[in-house]
């Protein structure tokens, strides 16, 4: 009788891959990138830009500063900035159209027709000492503000989340409640 | 005759530890397939900041990474505990940041260079000297789509 070839021990296989696991565990990482989408303007030429001087009317902008205290100054006074959103809100969208809140401007807007569209720029100026998880957080209340402004509107007209339109939908909504944030070149002294 | 003796009939077979192997392949290749491999061993410290209005980076072949923050102890010797910029695997100074955002957009398809995105890690604590330096080196290589990285606030 021939003799029989003994069986392979699979007993070590198991740590043979659990090696292979903790390495894997060790050198990769779970989280998924995430952040707060911006677009920085053109570059500009500092000399080119002393030349043209366009007036914006004052009512038309609404001033955030921030200091290197990290404290707020909305529109001339000092606000907290769990209000920060709800200034801004008001600001957009001056439903009663109030005198000191910006203008507006007839618009042709596809789905819409002729809509009063804002004529206000929000400037957000910080100091050079302004922590970044301060100057973020005034990001977030200001671009949350315009969400929930296109979002309201999204309801209001289409009722659904403006996340879920089309996309020239979306671009229509857009046209109304544009995302102008405008950043000043940050100064020593504020 | 002792009254302890053990009845050899009745003993529990072993559990088998066949399927293990196969168990451990399982978890092996779920964690192979949902994560990504780090690409650059971090030099400095983060905490990332909170916020609400986050959207996704959805092509990670688009996008470059600036890391800001204080060097991790092993470099303090060196390099201080002032804020750094980490670019690749080394630490950098502003002026680099145009060379490195030139070579990434060197390394992508021509069609592709339009939606490219630069990831800025930053530590909250940072002082925006920095950041508006490198921001507006970003502006002059002209790579104005940005992403502030932060991890996502709790509801209240």
């Amino acid at each position: 009788m021939a003799k029989k070839i003994p069986e392979i021990p699979a007993a070590s296989l198991a740590d043979i891959a659990f090696m292979l696991l903790i390495f894997f565990l060790v050198t990769t990482t779970m989280d998924v990138d995430s952040g707060l989408r911006r677009k920085l303007p053109q570059w500009v030429d500092p000399d080119e830009l002393k030349d043209q001087n366009n007036e914006i009317n004052e009512r038309n902008i609404f001033v955030v500063l921030v200091n290197k205290n990290n404290d707020l100054l909305v529109e001339g006074d000092y606000e907290q900035i769990e209000n920060l959103r709800e200034r801004a809100k008001e600001f957009m969208a001056n439903p009663y159209n109030a005198e000191n809140l910006p203008e507006k401007e007839p618009v042709e807007v596809p789905y819409f027709g002729q809509v009063m569209v804002t004529k206000g720029v929000i400037s957000l100026r910080n100091d050079l000492d302004t922590q970044y998880g301060t100057y973020l957080a005034v990001q977030n209340e200001l671009v949350a503000a315009i969400n929930e402004l296109r979002d309201e509107l999204a309801k209001q007209q289409f009722g659904k989340a403006y996340e879920d339109l089309e996309d020239d939908k979306q671009d229509a909504i857009r046209k109304i409640y544009p995302q102008k944030i405008s950043e000043a070149e940050p100064k020593g002294k504020i | 005759m002792s009254k302890f003796r053990k009845d050899d009939g009745k003993e529990l077979p072993p559990i088998s530890t066949a399927s293990l192997p196969d168990i451990v392949f399982m978890l092996l290749f779920f964690f192979m397939v949902s994560t990504t491999m780090r690409e650059v061993t971090l030099k400095v410290k983060m905490r990332i900041p909170e916020a609400t209005e986050l959207s996704k980076l959805e092509k990670k072949s688009l996008v470059s990474y600036i890391y800001i923050g204080e060097p991790l102890p092993t470099y303090q010797k060196t390099f201080g505990k002032a804020p750094r910029i980490q670019l690749n695997d080394q630490f950098a100074t502003v002026d680099e940041v145009q060379d490195f955002v030139i070579a990434e957009r060197e390394a992508r398809d021509e069609a592709e260079q339009p939606f490219m995105v630069t990831s800025l890690k930053i530590d909250e604590n940072t002082r925006m000297s920095i950041v508006g330096d490198v921001k507006q080196e970003l502006r002059k290589s002209a790579a104005l789509n940005i992403n502030y990285s932060s991890r996502k606030k709790a509801e209240r």
